[in-house]
């Protein structure tokens, strides 16, 4: 199980083995959305750690002493829902007080997180598992970069297509999407793993 | 009465979390120049791009970081310009508004076709197939792509050929780029006349594929007083900085394919 993984075991699932976007298909509309640079998808991806991390916490301190107390755990999804968006609302904040250059370049898709269902994923995944504190922020987190590492490598794939021949009727969204796959394909690799 | 607990702890985590946000909004507020939002206001918030920013939003922003000219918008008028250029603090210079116009009259009638298509109502779809199925090669399609992308519904498709309403249109310049025939362009809203065929086509050649073409035959060239219209490549053009909007053009045009614009 892998509530009784040590960290090092989480670690690698969260970011290869069930790696977010590229095996659970989880947070593609950022995936896509903000993999044109290699620049812009590194600063989402250090967005989608920090929110996750955090929500990890909050989401599992609300759940753990204020759900289950109440015997209201059927609200999870609704609550976890309410905490997130506060969180990335004040994740927003804070970025366009202190880096403007990184709130511009995340645009619409620093809101979009919002609805990003990896965020929520890992919050109700963290609970579905049965871990406890420190494996829910830890999972959080190594989920997080396990969804940096998949767009920061996308996004090189990305870069690299802009500038290669490729015909017409696959230009843009299309090509995009079949290299999406065939990198997912080679993340299938690593379900071969097992400890 | 659970409904109630439910209720009760969802709008406590909600009025916790928006007092979070409200006391850390103030502590986190950013001064953003308020002439960004009140430009933004004034723009048409189309989006439409034609001032070659992402956005009216982005648009605003440049302008009032003087990265832009205060009349790179297409779209509005010269009161909306004028009204910028005073947020703004600088002189505006009056500008000149284009109007997208379709150069072909090539309608079911008067274009002969060279074969029955069949596809998908698209006009790229359709250029692809040898050129497209009308017989001028040159000619509007009528598939409709330009009417797809007007972002004021500006364009229709009568009789098989796009029609620009110049009161809707704007000028953005969206049409223009989507036309696989290159058969639509900005013309100077002030013009009153313009060249309503785009065929390169040979005089007696056009005679055949369509009714409604460019012969190439010169009468416009030789006539007019202000050597304002040249005829290249079988095709008459009016160089609308010489034209003096006299009209002898287009009554003496045999095939009275030099049609009025919009004051004409």
């Amino acid at each position: 199980m892998l509530k009784d993984a040590n960290i090092f075991v989480l670690a690698i699932t969260a970011i290869f083995v069930e790696n977010f976007v590229l095996v659970k298909f989880m947070g593609i509309c950022p995936f896509l959305g903000v993999s044109k640079k290699t620049e812009t998808a590194f600063g989402m991806g250090m967005a989608v750690i920090f929110v996750m991390t955090i929500s990890s916490l909050a989401t599992y301190l609300v759940y753990k002493y204020l759900l289950v107390t109440l015997g209201l755990e059927y609200l999870k999804t609704i609550a976890f829902i309410l905490i997130i968006a506060a969180i990335v609302q004040l994740v927003e904040m804070f970025l366009q007080k202190i880096t403007p250059a990184l709130y511009s370049a995340l645009g619409i898709y620093l809101p979009l997180i919002t609805t990003n269902c990896a965020v929520l994923g890992a919050a109700i995944l963290n609970i579905d598992n049965g871990f406890n504190l420190l494996q829910s922020v830890l999972f959080g987190c190594f989920s997080a970069v396990g969804f940096t590492l998949a767009i920061v490598l996308f996004a090189g794939v990305r870069e690299r297509l802009e500038t290669s021949d490729i015909p017409e009727f696959l230009q843009g969204t299309p090509i995009a999407l079949v290299s999406a796959g065939l990198v997912a394909m080679a993340f299938l690799g690593f379900s071969g793993l097992s400890f | 009465m659970i409904i109630l607990y439910a209720g009760i702890t969802l709008g406590g985590i909600g009025l916790l979390c928006g007092l979070l946000l409200a006391v850390a909004s103030k502590y986190l507020t950013v001064e953003v120049d308020e002439r960004i939002e009140q430009i933004n206001e004034l723009l048409p918030g189309a989006n439409c791009g034609g001032c070659g920013y992402a956005g009216c939003g982005a648009y605003a922003t440049a302008v009032v970081e003087g990265n832009a000219p205060v009349d790179a918008c297409v779209v509005c008028g010269n009161e909306v310009i004028k009204k910028i250029s005073e947020l703004i603090g600088v002189k505006a210079q009056g500008k000149e508004h284009k109007v997208a116009k379709v150069l072909c009259f090539g309608t079911t009638e008067c274009a002969k076709n060279r074969y029955i298509y069949e596809g998908i109502c698209d006009c790229d779809a359709a250029a692809r197939l040898g050129g497209g199925f009308k017989a001028c090669a040159y000619g509007c399609l009528g598939l409709g792509n330009c009417a797809k992308i007007c972002p004021f519904d500006a364009i229709a498709i009568e009789d098989g050929v796009a029609n620009v309403n110049p009161d809707k249109c704007t000028g953005c310049g969206k049409c223009t780029a989507v036309c696989p025939k290159n058969v639509i362009v900005l013309i100077p809203k002030t013009a009153k006349y313009y060249v309503s065929c785009a065929s390169k086509n040979k005089g007696a050649e056009m005679k055949d594929k369509c009714s409604s073409g460019c012969i190439g035959c010169k009468i416009c060239e030789k006539n007019c007083s202000a050597g304002a219209i040249l005829v290249e490549n079988n095709l008459a053009e009016i160089d609308y900085d010489k034209c003096t909007n006299c009209g002898l053009c287009a009554e003496k045009c045999p095939k009275k394919i030099i049609r009025k614009g919009i004051l004409g």
